[in-house]
């Protein structure tokens, strides 16, 4: 059969031609589907503590050194039903609310006029850098010195932490907008004030909610250290009263809130995200 | 007087209008020690479509930019008719507003009303996607939205940059025609700066080459507008030898005039 497909065939490997199979495409299999991807993260967290909880009841873990999960839970049981708890975590909370609300909101201000304006960024950019090398926890003693034992060293230590991540962010988040835009905004009539409000800050908002994520985390890592100072209520108070002091099952069931904080902080500025930045899901999904 | 700001004040100005949109005389511009352009005289009159050739960096992008009043004269004196908008080579669409809000950019706050931007969409066939996000938009569907922005001010004066340059040939033929039906409608002044002679002989009335710092040529298209008259032929075939294209090139470009186009050079 001249021309058919068959004849083709043959003819294209005697003369040694190299042939490339088209791939078909396969029938549909089944996959494993997990309701969301969601659960699958906890998989590896769930089988740690498992483990961990294996090897104490085992006998294989000495208490003294590390207390069962179960134990940590039942601790953190007890002091919830004393009410300690609660007003422990509404201590912790207020300190790092009022440190970060001080330190993002410097940091958002600098951020935005120094992103904005050149002088800003010569008169403090420099500065605020060199700050930032500095680790929060070196100035400890100093605030303790300036501001003595009681909230405000605290505060303050969580503020100074906070200003920087916030400050970059946003510095950064600004000075990327794109400048072809605010020039044809520019072109069309629209005042620096109108740019600024309505087409700057907003493009910048994603980079600045970055910024703002960073600083909760840093604000609550402040905490830890700031609640080690003279502290007679908070979480970080909790892990290091004296009573409590040779009890692993009370000081992992700290860190464990920490992190469950720190998570719920996350979340929350992630939703928060979601919703006054619809446009900007719209940027990654279309990018992506 | 200083020349940029005789460019100023014209715009701030409520022009009458009976000016011409556009009027320079003896304008001169350079970079350093590069001269672009002097002495170049140019007047656009209300209605008139005018294109600008010229190859890649011959200065016709900062001619249209300082008529923006984005860039200053280093000497010379012109004026503009206000209102002037542009259309950019991209789409300049501000990401985090929807589409109407994107179309509205030129009005003052309080005249940004949903109704009109509508009305303007609508005419560039986009009344249902006023609603969208930029992002989500093609690259023709944005320069549209562009181009609606730039009309809702009803300008005496409309300045594109290459705003086809971005797109593939069949949407590019596509906003050609629209363009040119939105501007017969709305009659401003309208200078298109490109490097694509097709683009200017189907596009304007009257094509300029700027060439060795000069206009070297200002010819009126007239019949030549059709691509496939003899008059289209010949006309092509004497911008692209104005631009420095040899002739063989030109022959190439001008029988391949329906399939995508004839560029002169490609944009840096």
């Amino acid at each position: 059969m001249p021309g058919s497909i068959g004849d083709r065939h043959v003819i294209s490997s005697s003369a040694a031609a190299i042939v490339v199979p088209l791939r078909l495409t396969p029938p549909p299999r089944r996959r494993w589907r997990l309701a969301g991807h969601g659960p699958v993260r906890f998989v590896l967290p769930a089988l740690v503590l498992a483990a961990w909880q294996l090897a104490s009841s085992l006998g294989l873990i000495n208490p003294r050194t590390l207390e069962s999960p179960a134990a940590v839970l039942e601790a953190l049981v007890e002091l919830a039903a004393s009410g300690v708890l609660l007003d422990s975590l509404a201590a912790s909370f207020q300190r790092a609310a009022a440190g970060f609300l001080i330190g993002g909101g410097i940091g958002l201000g600098l951020g935005v006029v120094a992103g904005m304006s050149r002088i800003g960024e010569y008169t403090y950019d420099a500065l605020l850098q060199m700050l930032r090398m500095v680790p929060f926890l070196a100035v400890i003693p100093l605030f303790v010195i300036w501001f003595g034992v009681d909230e405000r060293p605290k505060i303050l230590l969580i503020a100074l932490a906070c200003i920087f991540p916030v400050y970059l962010n946003t510095f950064s988040g600004v000075r990327h907008v794109d400048p072809k835009i605010v020039e044809a905004a520019t072109v069309f009539g629209m005042s620096r004030l109108a740019i600024a409000t309505r087409i700057v800050m907003p493009l910048a908002l994603p980079s600045i909610m970055v910024g703002l994520r960073y600083g909760m985390g840093v604000a609550l890592l402040s905490l830890v250290a700031a609640e080690q100072v003279n502290a007679t209520s908070g979480i970080g108070y909790l892990a290091l009263n004296p009573r409590a002091s040779l009890r692993t099952d009370i000081i992992i069931g700290v860190v464990v809130l920490y992190s469950v904080l720190g998570l719920l902080v996350d979340l929350l500025i992630r939703q928060v995200q979601a919703w006054i930045l619809p446009w900007h899901r719209t940027v990654l999904e279309t990018a992506r | 007087m200083n020349a940029p700001s005789a460019l100023a004040h014209a715009c701030a100005d409520e022009a009458p209008p009976a000016v011409d949109p556009v009027v320079l005389r003896g304008a001169t511009k350079g970079f350093g020690p590069r001269i672009l352009f002097e002495g170049v005289d140019l007047r656009i009159r209300r209605g008139e479509f005018v294109a600008l050739l010229g190859a890649s960096g011959s200065g016709k992008t900062t001619l249209l930019r300082i008529l923006l009043g984005l860039d200053t004269l280093d000497a010379g004196a012109g004026a503009v008719a206000a209102p002037r908008s542009a259309v950019f080579q991209e789409p300049r669409l501000v990401p985090s507003q929807t589409v109407w809000r994107n179309v509205l950019m030129g009005l003052p706050w309080r005249a940004q009303r949903r109704r009109r931007a509508l009305g303007a969409l609508e005419e560039v066939g986009l009344g249902a996607h006023a609603d969208a996000w930029p992002v989500t938009l093609s690259g023709g569907e944005a320069q549209r939205v562009a181009l609606a922005r730039a009309l809702i001010l009803e300008p005496a004066l409309l300045l594109l940059d290459e705003p086809f340059a971005a797109l593939d040939a069949l949407t590019r033929l596509r906003m050609q025609d629209l363009v040119r039906r939105l501007c017969a409608r709305y009659r401003p002044g309208t200078l298109i700066v490109t490097h694509d002679v097709d683009e200017a002989v189907r596009l304007a009335d009257r094509v300029l080459v700027l060439r060795d710092r000069r206009l070297t040529l200002d010819v009126a298209v007239g019949a030549a507008q059709d691509p496939a008259s003899a008059a289209g032929a010949r006309l092509r075939a004497r911008l692209l030898a104005e631009l420095g294209v040899a002739p063989d090139d030109a022959g190439i470009a001008a029988r391949g005039s329906t399939a995508p186009r004839a560029a002169v050079a490609g944009r840096a």
